[in-house]
């Protein structure tokens, strides 16, 4: 007894070759995760460039300028008010209609299988490749503006300043549902089949048991849903820059990650870059917080 | 149970000495080092037939000093492939792909060797291609000004004709009688009389608006001592042109989907003498200058050319430099303009190689062309200021957002600051 207790209290813990196995994949978290966050919080304080090995520049340390820079620049206010709207439809929509769609699935409707890899293929399907699709359906001269006639807004679609983004958050709401759909799927098979007898029994029709028994018993897949959508979201690049050809009609769909790119890899400015992103982390950080508190249990 | 530990420890030791490899670059190499080389070429099938074709030649006189040629990696585009490339060390010797925009940008991190001080590299620089001072970067050359592409307007010859134009001389040298012709184009059914890419890259000033401003004002390039020039009445006219055409849908505000000449969803492409055999299956294409407001002859146009230049990262420079010179003599110039039929920037094209132009007559055009082109300028922070350019162009020309004078006079303020540095 007194052993064991000897063992678990030195601090290499009771058995040091554990650790030792995990130490390849902790130097790898180190290595590309830890180091360049660090990173790139020291180069947003500073002026900071990237240079051959060897050359010696001077990096002075100039406190927040960059974040001032950053922040009075009108095309990142507007990248992040994009974001914002992308947010705003992309987060609820994901969430209702994943449970929606799992919720139905669930309920034993034939040709369960094939509609479980309809939802999933988009998921699976690289952006570069649906894009090509969507673009054949939605551009100037599309599919959709076609059978719209005289109704097809104009500007047309992409090229809207209004319609922009809310069009790739609608993509983006199909592209990701599958995943979220399987994980509501998982969380339903959690909710015990009891509850909805007794809901049943106590006279509760179909909208009423959704709303009373299922929402409530998949909250923590909610609130997974909520945080990984906000996430995935405030870091969109790919649809922004290949939908409509990177930034939109005069930025109207450029989104912080974009800018990133532009500033921190082609125009190497990194410092300006890492500032827009630590701002995002924060801000990605408080929102997914405010997830998290508005599925809590009361 | 002890020999069981044992063999794991030895295991999770091994593993992790895997691991971690032995990192640490190379010190950049020695001015006068001789001995193997890398050397990168652009993605363009015919240019890579033409540089596999240099290396063998090299190769086999040259046994020790072998250079081993490669495609530049893939990226959205070559700039960032060899900014990471510099960053990380392990740039090759020579980039035969060095677009002059970039260089302030690769001299700043410290990426470029410096030219002019090798022996008689300066003099080798201008004697090859003359008067080629507006490719220096404070005073010295970082970059070999190496091919050009002049830009002009190619013309699909069969839609010309269905819109009731000459094909073999359509006259549209003027705005007006660009703009007219333009309208007969969509008015004969083709869905856009020209389609430059209307995305928001850095560059795309140079096949919409740079080439004409260039024509308008016979040369001024977009920022000349320290300032920007495109504030005023050419600039004016070009964007209003632009505006223009945009306005009347005589060009599409989204990008293609497909390769709009190929297509046949536009009659109308500013390009350079790459596109000949690019199109040479698929479209009868004919090439005009691009128009000015008062239709002049020899319009000045964009050379989008393209340099080559040596990385600090490079052991063997001495080779890099005997090989670099090799690679642009009077030969190998000579059989890149037969392999790709883009211009090699020395002096006196067409006088140089008379039996090549005789042979290719659709060629003579651009070589009478490069003659009166002009580049970008040698400016830092050069990426940023296109970025600019393009963002204020766009919201004012494309989507018509902001109104021309707003866009001219704050993005000329904008750049004037960003220049200064």
């Amino acid at each position: 007894m007194t052993d064991n207790r000897r063992l678990r209290t030195r601090w290499w813990g009771a058995q040091p070759i554990g650790g030792l196995f995990a130490l390849p994949y902790f130097v790898f978290v180190l290595a590309i995760f830890a180091y360049p966050l660090g990173f790139a919080i020291y180069i947003a304080f500073h002026d900071y460039f990237f240079t051959a090995p060897g050359a010696e520049v001077e990096r002075p340390f100039v406190g927040f300028d960059n974040f001032v820079t950053v922040l009075t620049d009108q095309r990142v206010l507007d990248a992040f008010r994009n974001t914002l709207v992308f947010l705003v439809i992309n987060v609820p929509l994901t969430a209702v209609l994943a449970l929606v769609l799992a919720a139905a699935l669930n309920t034993g409707i034939r040709w369960v299988s094939a509609y479980r890899v309809a939802f999933y293929v988009p998921y699976l399907t690289a952006s570069v490749s649906l894009v090509g699709v969507w673009m054949l359906l939605f551009s100037g001269n599309g599919l959709i503006n076609t059978i719209l006639g005289p109704l097809a807004p104009d500007p047309s679609w992409l090229v809207n300043s209004g319609l922009a983004m809310p069009m790739i958050a609608l993509y983006v709401t199909w592209k990701q549902l599958g995943f979220y759909i399987l994980l509501y799927l998982a969380a339903l098979q959690n909710v015990p089949k009891e509850l909805y007898e007794s809901a049943e029994t106590d006279g509760a029709g179909a909208l009423s048991r959704f709303w009373n028994v299922t929402v409530p018993g998949v909250r923590s897949a909610t609130t997974l849903v909520l945080i990984l959508s906000i996430i995935t979201g405030a870091n969109l690049f790919t649809e922004p820059y290949l939908l409509t050809n990177g930034g939109g009609p005069d930025g109207a769909s450029t989104t912080p990650v974009l800018l990133i790119y532009q500033l921190g890899i082609q125009q190497q400015n990194p410092d300006t870059a890492a500032a827009i992103g630590m701002i995002l982390v924060i801000l990605v950080g408080l929102l997914s917080l405010l997830a998290n508190r508005a599925t809590r249990e009361r | 149970m002890k020999k069981i530990r044992a063999a794991a420890v030895i295991g999770a030791v091994a593993l992790v000495a895997t691991g971690c490899s032995a990192g640490g670059g190379d010190a950049p190499g020695g001015a006068e080092g001789k001995g193997p080389i890398k050397v990168w070429l652009s993605n363009n099938e015919q240019e890579v037939a033409w540089g596999q074709a240099v290396v063998d030649a090299w190769n086999k006189e040259h046994p020790d000093e072998k250079v081993t040629a490669q495609e530049i990696p893939a990226g959205s585009s070559s700039e960032e492939a060899i900014t990471a490339a510099i960053t990380a060390g392990t740039a090759p010797c020579l980039v035969y792909n060095v677009a002059p925009a970039a260089v302030s940008g690769w001299v700043k991190q410290g990426g470029l060797v410096n030219l002019s001080t090798i022996d008689g590299g300066s003099d080798y620089i201008t004697e090859r291609g003359g008067d080629v001072d507006a490719y220096a970067t404070d005073g010295d050359f970082y970059q070999l000004p190496w091919k050009s592409n002049p830009v002009m307007v190619m013309y699909n010859k069969t839609l010309f004709q269905a819109a009731g134009l000459d094909p073999e001389n359509p006259q549209m040298n003027t705005y007006d009688a660009f703009l007219e012709g333009a309208r007969a184009i969509v008015a004969s059914g083709v869905q856009s009389a020209i389609w430059p890419a209307p995305t928001s890259e850095f560059y795309q000033p140079w096949f919409d608006f740079y080439p004409l401003y260039l024509a308008e004002t016979d040369g001024t390039m977009l920022v000349e001592d320290g300032k920007a020039t495109f504030d005023s009445d050419e600039g004016r006219e070009v964007a209003e042109f632009w505006k223009t055409i945009y306005d009347e849908k005589l060009a599409p505000n989204e990008a293609s989907t497909d390769d709009a000449m190929s297509a046949g969803t536009t009659a109308m492409q500013l390009a350079g003498p790459w596109a000949i055999p690019s199109y040479a299956e698929t479209v009868d294409v004919g090439f005009m200058p691009v128009p000015t407001s008062d239709g002049r002859e020899n319009p000045t146009t964009f050379a989008d050319s393209k340099s080559v230049s040596m990385f600090t990262a490079c052991e063997n420079q001495g080779t890099a430099w005997e090989f670099l010179k090799f690679s642009t003599d009077e030969d190998n110039d000579g059989h890149l303009l037969e392999l790709t039929g883009q211009m090699p920037m020395r002096t006196d094209l067409a006088g140089t190689y008379p039996d090549y132009f005789e042979a290719n007559p659709n060629y003579v055009a651009f070589a009478e062309q490069v003659e009166a082109t002009a580049d970008v300028p040698s400016i830092p922070n050069s990426v940023e200021a296109w970025q600019a350019f393009r963002d204020g162009y766009s919201s004012a020309v494309i989507f018509g957002k902001t109104s021309i004078d707003d866009f001219l006079s704050s993005t000329a303020k904008k750049i004037d600051e960003l220049v200064v540095e």
